[in-house]
């Protein structure tokens, strides 16, 4: 590997291979806030949970799932945004979950806002997240939005040219207590749509 | 893989020009047969293609805040010394248009020198190491540089098939700074008899993108009486060019 890249436009580096997370990611990734993409106390916190299921329908109990996501004005604390990065105090916009034996994975946090999609249409409030695992070489990038955003769901440009199972499968159920639910199945019967992004 | 759109522009306007794809052969396929936990874990459905907008062109930016006080060196665990042969594995993190990533985590976990995790589900009756935990994390400074200290991880074996052995192998996690570069891979060692019968280092389809897995013996990181070097650079996806974009490369 050349540790001087040539200049721009000269042919660009190859990229380094995904492997596996393997059974034993547990030794490093957890993080004790990792859940908190909104940290304990802040006001709107809600509560997503999940799980991690096989083709048979088993939970995956060694996987970990991450959440990337906008804050509740549809900003992001990062330079790479032409709005500017935006800061929100107690909101990382980031959690991570490793599953546990039943296949769950939790998130505590708060309802991103509406996103402009650059082409005049505007995205819905979504979470952007990725599902790495033993079995899983490559991580998996899927979607969830909203359950009580029918309207923005519907203009959403990505969800909006799914099928209607499909969107179905992205979408949230609310929970009488007033939590998110977010199943994730790597295969079969309502297998989750997952993206290449 | 699936259009659900005819092609936009990536971003949302000038200036924010999307990660350029990997090239084909580079990652594994998710249904790699000679890897048998994939049977029931890969999606069979095709997948949709996700433009990059605003959520994908960021992310996280963790660096070295994220790092605890040694938590750069392996060998040290429980006050004492781990057993095996002490290794420095430095190199940088770059794009795919060769510039740095700078102040980026870098998660790093392993198993012992006899090939030994330290976790309830490894069952592989080798020595723990009371001194070895087998995780890390590092962070790159300004330049895109990282480097930690461990000791080199023995092979072990495996279920997948008949005397089935993982080469030695440190698994390393990053960030990047957009969800697009989100990686996870292993870092393997030179010149390993086991990587014929590896199913997980032989899923990836170009001999070319396989090498880049292999670390490299680095004698001017080499430390006299003290440890073998070695170097790993990690590539992630660059940006498209674009004719908005400007400046100077920073490398």
């Amino acid at each position: 590997m050349s540790e001087a890249a040539g200049p721009r436009g000269r042919v660009p580096l190859g990229t380094t291979p995904s492997q596996t997370v393997g059974p034993f990611l547990s030794i490093v990734l957890p993080w004790s806030d990792g859940p908190d993409i909104a940290a304990p106390g802040i006001p709107g916190r809600t509560t997503i949970t999940g799980r991690l299921m096989d083709g048979a329908g088993e939970p995956v109990p060694d996987g970990v799932v991450e959440v990337w996501q906008a804050d509740p004005d549809g900003r992001f604390d990062h330079p790479d945004d032409p709005r500017g990065a935006q800061v929100r105090a107690g909101f990382r916009g980031f959690g991570r979950s490793a599953t546990d034996e039943d296949g769950t994975f939790v998130f505590h946090t708060l309802k991103p806002g509406a996103l402009p999609a650059g082409d005049g249409r505007t995205e819905a409030p979504h979470l952007d997240l990725s599902v790495l695992a033993r079995g899983l070489l490559h991580r998996l990038v899927t979607r969830m939005y909203f359950p009580d955003e029918e309207v923005a769901n519907a203009a959403d440009p990505v969800l909006s040219g799914l099928d209607p199972d499909d969107r179905r499968l992205l979408t949230a159920t609310a929970r009488p207590d007033g939590t998110l639910r977010f199943d994730i199945r790597l295969q079969g019967a309502n297998e989750t749509p997952f993206f290449e992004v | 893989m699936t259009d659900v759109e005819p092609r936009t522009p990536a971003g949302p306007g000038p200036g924010s020009a999307g990660y350029r794809p990997d090239d084909p052969g580079t990652h594994p396929s998710l249904s790699f047969a000679g890897y048998r936990s994939t049977a029931r874990r890969h999606p069979t459905r095709p997948r949709h293609r996700l433009p990059q907008r605003l959520t994908e062109i960021t992310g996280p930016l963790f660096g070295a805040e994220r790092v605890g006080p040694g938590e750069d060196d392996l060998t040290h665990h429980h006050g004492g010394e781990a057993t095996g042969q002490r290794i420095v594995v430095h190199g940088r993190l770059l794009d795919s248009g060769g510039r740095a990533v700078p102040n980026a985590l870098l998660e790093v976990w392993q198993a012992n020198a006899a090939g030994r995790y330290r976790h309830l589900r490894d069952q592989w009756p080798a020595p723990l190491d009371p001194h070895f935990a087998g995780r890390g994390r590092t962070a790159t400074d300004t330049e895109g540089r990282y480097r930690f200290t461990t000791i080199k991880p023995g092979a072990y074996p495996w279920k997948n098939h008949h005397n089935a052995w993982r080469p030695a192998h440190i698994h390393v996690s990053v960030f990047g700074r957009a969800f697009t570069q989100r990686l996870v891979t292993q870092l393997y060692f030179p010149d390993d008899p086991l990587f014929f019968q590896d199913p997980i280092f032989n899923s990836v389809p170009d001999g070319k993108a396989r090498a880049r897995l292999i670390c490299r013996y680095d004698h001017g990181a080499t430390t006299d009486h003290w440890a073998l070097g070695f170097r790993f650079d990690i590539v992630l996806r660059g940006r498209d060019q674009t004719p908005f974009e400007s400046g100077p490369d920073d490398e």
